[in-house]
């Protein structure tokens, strides 16, 4: 099954162009992973991207470019360190994360040092907080509600497994959300299983309930 | 030049990687100088970028990717790597997570190199307020809501040049969705 919520063409082509930050670039390279849809639409645009710049005015190179660059031909180059892929799985879990969120796991998902955030709800950050941007995984145990919340900036979910629900609609494995400061939702996951989500945000949430300003203090997503 | 990288590729032909050089290296340089990066820095990454061309010629694939669009990529990656100090994370197409494409398009054959010549024809048709929205969005560092901003624009405005931009895109590259 093929995602329904794709990523927004704005960020497909921030990624395209190289713009965006890591964490987001890791969030659309997982999307993309799981959908063909938004594969085809970023190949397009780096067919885009490749036209424009051969349609700028060249720049002057230094005269002796040329010569220093095939001087350098025969350099030894030892290359990218190659990738670690399924052979390096250390828990089964992990098995259904694509490539480029293992690259950040090391091939483990059940058996992360997961830290409990409230009721059926672990957070497990991935990148460090860097330029306000968290970038984390949230585990939420089946039929669990979020509290009602906004966003105080933007906020991008990616879902890997299970599904949650909220005003909008459904969002499945390979589902995007991008959330901005007018967004409330109060999203609740689905009973078939655990629900598992890549977060990328940029400001902490703001809750707007009462149960939620409780939780605000543990939940720093 | 798409035969140019196949020579660097198959055979390692130093006077087709010339010709690539003295075609694509001012257009690298010119590229990484329009997103914001100084002369001296540009040189450099633009011969590193260069150097990488003929490294990595045996990764090229001309049923996948036109010469054009394939440097890009290297070039834009080098940047990523060199300026922001982080990594780019991709997709692997080996990975068996990986959810696969359905039909196989029957003109994936389709030369790569006409597809760019559509490409590029259909780019330099474009209205020029959506080609404008396009290097916007991938030249300057700032969200759609700020470009928006800057040219009097609503959002949706912009949204939608992007849009139908993309549309002409698709169906010049023999795409329909």
């Amino acid at each position: 099954m093929t995602p329904h919520h794709h990523a927004s063409d704005e960020l497909l082509l921030a990624y395209a162009a190289g713009r965006l930050d890591e964490s987001l670039a890791l969030l659309v390279a997982t999307h993309l992973a799981l959908c063909p849809h938004c594969r085809a639409e970023v190949e397009r645009m780096e067919v885009l991207g490749g036209t424009i710049i051969e349609d700028l005015p060249p720049a002057p190179v230094a005269s002796d470019a040329l010569d220093v660059v095939l001087d350098r031909l025969d350099e030894e180059w030892e290359g990218p360190p190659a990738r670690s892929r399924m052979e390096k799985i250390e828990d089964e879990s992990a098995r259904m994360l694509p490539q480029p969120l293992r690259d950040y796991l090391g091939g483990r998902l059940n058996t992360l040092k997961w830290r409990k955030l409230g009721p059926g709800v672990r957070q497990f950050q991935i990148i460090p907080r860097r330029e306000g941007i968290a970038t984390s995984l949230l585990r939420i145990a089946p039929n669990t509600a979020i509290p009602h919340h906004g966003h105080g900036g933007s906020e991008h979910t990616l879902v890997l497994a299970g599904s949650y629900m909220d005003e909008t609609g459904q969002f499945r494995r390979g589902d995007v959300q991008s959330a901005d400061d007018e967004l409330t939702h109060r999203p609740v996951s689905g009973g078939e299983e655990e629900c598992y989500c890549l977060i990328v945000a940029d400001a902490p949430l703001r809750f707007t309930g009462l149960a939620g300003r409780i939780l605000q203090p543990f939940l720093r997503f | 030049m798409t035969g140019c990288m196949q020579a660097v590729a198959s055979r390692r032909d130093r006077a087709a990687f010339a010709e690539l050089f003295q075609y694509y290296g001012p257009r690298v340089k010119s590229y990484l100088m329009r997103l914001g990066t100084d002369d001296e820095s540009a040189e450099e990454l633009m011969q590193e970028a260069m150097l990488l061309v003929w490294r990595k010629a045996e990764q090229f694939d001309a049923t996948k990717a036109a010469a054009g669009t394939w440097i890009f990529a290297i070039a834009r990656n080098l940047r990523v790597d060199a300026l922001r100090r982080q990594k780019r994370p991709e997709i692997d197409h080996e990975d068996p997570a990986l959810v696969p494409d359905g039909d196989p398009r029957a003109d994936i054959l389709v030369e790569r190199e006409e597809q760019w010549e559509r490409v590029r024809a259909a780019l330099r048709s474009l209205p020029r307020e959506q080609a404008h929205v396009i290097e916007m969005s991938f030249f300057d560092d700032k969200p759609h809501s700020e470009i928006a901003a800057e040219l009097n624009l609503p959002l949706g405005t912009v949204k939608s040049r992007i849009r139908l931009a993309m549309g002409r895109i698709r169906n010049a590259m023999g795409d329909e969705q």
